[in-house]
């Protein structure tokens, strides 16, 4: 069923709002903050909205498609299928929260214009992403994330952040380039690549069999950088220098999804998963992803500064769902789909929590957390829930991700993944439980305020999206049965999959 | 409509240029201005004629080649043509304050800019050897004569570099012009049937110096970066580009005599320019240095249409020639403002640009991105047809260097956007030594604009370039 008239605007518009929303910010300037405020949180509603308006129709079977020729035979095209909801629906509540943090965080600070405006303009690109109904428009909104949040990472303006968004462009633009060869031969060999559930490439297995096989390990490669793939990772640690809300924004609501989401399009809408397996790349694939897993969290075990063993467990966390995918079958691939909204909440909540600490009491150090947990309960609650999820406790979010990882593992015939799992959930034991230790049975340490400018209403929101977040998640946790709950949707999108 | 028109792209800012010497200085600038004003009435109707017909010929007083001299206008000169009109517009606008009446350069200034005007219409619409010398002649004198005219030391040095130079490549270039003759008899395009090696290198060298590609480029960057802006904007959008399009179409007159072998060389000139230039951009501690060396590199790229040799080649050199051309006008525009503000040139001083000129750092951007051909912009739809070509072509070497200038082009476009936008430096405080006109920044920000929004509908415009593909016909 197809959506008659004005609807067909709906995914456009979708991606426009906070287009928009930009626009208004930078025009007005710096000085218009309470305008400046209410345009965030305007589009940020308004397009939390259409995604729910969308969401539900493409539920009732409705069929949203806005194209046009971008460059000749090859279309833009706004497509919104069950995943893109998936990954909008993330992004749009996420990105609620981070606006409502990240103006608590930096009103008192200079260049806010130059923030907010690139930062709705990165949530557009991001919207394009979850959109984008060929591999060209997800290239295109791919590139336009890289250069909307080269901005925010080099927000700073201090040599270290200026050195960071150096080697996020490098990292960027390199793996930008892959893509485009990448793309420019897969258009060559089939003349288009729309996404289709069960991939387009199978006609071509026979005859170009090594094309594709080099083709999908460029795509895997691009698309692994903002992934963070190790050892593709490099960006991502030294990011860790932009200020708290851009940390939420690249782990848990843009950049990082955004490469795990493009791994997701390719292996099961490009290439199909039987015919990633028929070409013998399923096993690499799952290796890499093992590989990340356990060497992220070994590297966040040997992290001493807060933020940087916050983005390590990114590394290790993101690549569930590219091993969720790669493993296959309907519990794996539900498993790691539905990982990218339960990472993101718990990330997001750990990083509000670590930013907050680190503007209203200067901590940056996990040595400092002494006993904060007793001076910021409602803060220190929040941080205990998702760092336990995180390691994936029951009934928590993370422990319904894995569960289905494992038992997808055991169905698929890879018990020894099971392993790797149980290693890894210790290995996040290992970096998550000291901290909550120290944060709840640590002796209270002598930390002073920082003296910053923030008023009442603004610590009250610092605190409060990190509550909001920690609780989503355990709500996700408890009614993952729901029908209408992110499980329940992935366990729906991978079903559809040809097995 | 009469296809006869199109002689009044010649004729037009001609007359203007004679009737300007003679008026008082006074009125000189309006009637630039007049002229460059009408001129978009002169390329509508032609413009409907070469949609009709796919190329319009004007043959002068009934002489057929090869006695006499033909004009042609296709897709490629049409584009052309709109681009000059545009960037020429965008010019005049930012030369307005600056060449006033009552400043001293004004009197030399705007005849001047009216005889670029002409030379450059007349390279782009003539179909014989010869004339097209005269036109580049022109051309290549008129900017010489531009960029000495702020006289300062800097300026009168590069200028006497640039001629010099610039008389070599019309010494060779003539020369392979008197062998083709002593060959077919004739000059018009038309008429060449048969091109040997020797004179083909002696024109496309001629060219080459003329159109800066390296090494014989070393005019380019200290001409470009020492004009004032509106001077540097024409020159890097029009005057290199003329050249460019009569090296391509000399090299087509050749068509299968010309060796595969030189196709390569050429090729490989091509890389070596995409490479000095973009690391010498790379590394130019002065803004219109780096804006300057990165159309070496630009120049480098448009030579990989003689190696990929093939329609999709063409139409994505052809658009890449405009949407170059905009970007790179606007660069120079911006840059001249900025100069004009910081009161300096060097890149260290950026650094706040984006609070005080917010208009200028934005066109940078937009501009910057259309270099690397970062999508939607226009530089992205030419570097897509551009890799589509040599994928089909199987010719990776050529789509490394493509893809490997957008990642060199990167990082100097990157360095200056964080050096002018986000670099905390004690710069960022000094105070605006002179705030230039905003007209100047609008019409800046309205090329870099139309370089980048070019790439959300390049369909009509592609389509139009293909018509003039030479390869087309057989």
């Amino acid at each position: 069923m197809s959506a008659g008239g004005s609807a067909q605007f709906l995914p456009p518009a979708l991606v426009l709002v906070s287009a928009l929303a930009a626009v208004i910010i930078f025009i007005a300037g710096e000085a218009r903050q309470r305008l400046r405020i209410t345009v965030n949180l305007a589009a940020a509603l308004l397009k939390l909205a259409l995604v729910i308006w969308i969401g539900l129709a493409v539920l009732a079977g409705e069929d949203f498609r806005y194209s046009f020729e971008l460059v000749p035979g090859v279309e833009l095209i706004l497509h919104a299928d069950a995943m893109s909801i998936l990954f909008a629906s993330l992004s749009a509540v996420l990105w609620l929260v981070t606006t409502i943090y990240a103006i608590a965080y930096l009103e008192h600070t200079p260049n806010r214009a130059r923030f907010f405006g690139f930062f709705s303009l990165c949530v557009s690109a991001t919207m394009g992403i979850a959109l984008a109904g060929n591999l060209l428009t997800l290239f295109v909104f791919y590139e336009l994330l890289t250069l909307t949040t080269w901005p925010l990472v080099v927000h700073d303006g201090t040599p270290r952040a200026l050195a960071a968004g150096r080697s996020y462009l490098r990292y960027t633009l390199v793996a930008g380039v892959l893509l485009l060869t990448a793309m420019i031969w897969l258009y060559g060999l089939t003349g288009n690549v729309v996404f289709t559930p069960g991939g387009i490439v199978a006609p071509l297995v026979e005859t170009e069999r090594t094309a594709l096989q080099v083709i999908f390990v460029l795509l895997i490669a691009g698309f692994g950088v903002k992934a963070a793939l190790v050892p593709l990772h490099g960006w991502l640690p030294k990011a860790m220098v932009a200020p708290a809300p851009v940390s939420a924004l690249l782990h848990a609501v843009a950049v990082v999804k955004a490469g795990a989401f493009g791994i997701l399009r390719v292996i099961e809408d490009v290439y199909g998963h039987a015919v990633v397996v028929e070409l013998g790349l399923q096993l690499p694939l799952i290796a890499v992803a093992s590989w990340t897993i356990l060497i992220g969290s070994l590297l966040a075990l040997r992290e001493h500064h807060l933020k940087r063993r916050l983005a390590y467990s990114t590394v290790s966390q993101v690549s569930y769902i590219v091993l969720g995918v790669a493993v296959g079958g309907v519990l794996a691939t539900a498993g790691g789909m539905v990982h990218l909204v339960h990472q993101g909440l718990m990330k997001i909540t750990l990083f509000f929590c670590a930013g907050t600490l680190g503007l209203l009491l200067g901590v940056h150090r996990i040595e400092q957390l002494d006993g904060l947990g007793r001076r910021m309960p409602w803060l220190g609650v929040s941080f205990t829930v998702a760092a336990l999820g995180m390691m994936g406790m029951p009934p928590l979010v993370g422990f319904v991700s894995k569960w289905y990882l494992a038992t997808g593992a055991l169905a698929a015939g890879l018990p020894w993944l099971v392993a790797v799992l149980i290693g890894s959930a210790l290995l996040n034991a290992a970096y998550f439980l000291p901290l909550v230790r120290r944060l709840w049975l640590a002796d209270h340490a002598p930390l002073e305020d920082v003296p910053v400018a923030i008023n009442r209403i603004s610590r009250l929101a610092l605190v409060a999206t990190a509550v909001a977040t920690a609780l989503l998640s355990v709500a996700l946790g408890l009614f993952a049965a729901h029908p209408l709950s992110p499980l329940n949707w992935v366990l729906a999108i991978a079903r559809s999959y040809p097995s | 409509m009469n296809a006869d028109l199109a002689v009044g792209l010649v004729l037009l800012p001609m007359a203007g240029a004679l009737v300007a010497f003679g008026l008082p200085a006074a009125y000189r600038r309006a009637l630039a201005a007049a002229i460059a004003l009408g001129w978009p009435l002169l390329l509508l109707p032609l413009t409907l004629l070469v949609l009709r017909d796919g190329s319009i010929a004007v043959v002068f007083g009934d002489w057929q080649p090869p006695l006499g001299i033909v004009w042609r206008i296709d897709g490629l000169a049409l584009v052309m043509l709109w681009m000059h009109a545009a960037v020429g517009l965008a010019a005049l606008v930012h030369a307005w304050p600056g060449f006033a009446p009552d400043r001293r350069a004004a009197a030399t200034f705007w005849p001047l800019w009216l005889v670029l005007m002409t030379g450059a219409n007349l390279a782009l619409v003539t179909a014989d050897l010869f004339n097209l010398y005269v036109a580049l002649e022109l051309v290549t004198l008129t900017g010489i004569a531009l960029v000495a005219i702020t006289d300062s030391t800097a300026a009168l040095r590069a200028a006497m570099r640039y001629l010099l130079l610039a008389m070599l490549g019309s010494l060779m270039y003539l020369a392979g012009v008197g062998l083709t003759y002593a060959q077919n008899g004739t000059l018009a395009m038309a008429g060449i049937t048969a091109l040997e090696t020797t004179p083909l290198v002696l024109m496309l060298a001629g060219l080459m110096v003329k159109s800066a590609v390296f090494p014989l480029h070393v005019w380019l960057p200290p001409a470009y970066a020492n004009a004032p802006g509106p001077v540097a904007a024409m020159l890097a959008a029009v005057v290199g580009k003329t050249a460019l399009i009569a090296l391509w179409r000399v090299w087509w007159l050749a068509g299968d005599s010309a060796s595969q072998a030189l196709a390569m060389a050429i090729g490989v000139m091509g890389v070596a320019a995409i490479v000095y230039g973009s690391v010498a951009a790379m590394l130019h501690p002065r803004l219109r240095m780096v804006v300057a060396y990165s159309s070496v590199a630009q120049i480098g790229l448009l030579l990989l249409l003689i190696p990929l040799a093939g329609s999709d080649a063409f139409v994505a050199s052809g658009f890449h020639l405009l949407v170059h051309g905009l970007a790179k006008a606007a660069m120079f525009l911006a840059a001249a403002n900025i100069v004009m503000a910081l009161g300096s040139d060097w890149i260290r001083r950026l650094p706040g640009l984006d609070s005080k000129l917010p208009l200028e750092a934005f066109t940078l951007a937009l501009a910057g991105i259309t270099l690397i051909g970062l999508p939607p912009s226009g530089g992205w739809v030419s570097k897509w047809l551009l890799l589509q070509q040599a994928r089909s072509n199987d010719q990776l070497v050529w789509m490394v260097a493509i893809l490997g200038g957008s990642l060199l082009s990167a990082a100097y476009v990157f360095r200056l956007l964080a050096m002018s936008c986000f670099h905390a430096s004690h710069h960022a405080r000094r105070p605006i030594v002179t705030r230039p006109p905003r007209a100047g920044s609008l019409a800046a920000l309205l090329l870099a604009l139309a370089a980048a929004l070019l790439g959300l509908n390049p369909t009509p415009m592609l389509n139009l370039l293909a018509t003039a593909w030479p390869g087309a016909a057989s």
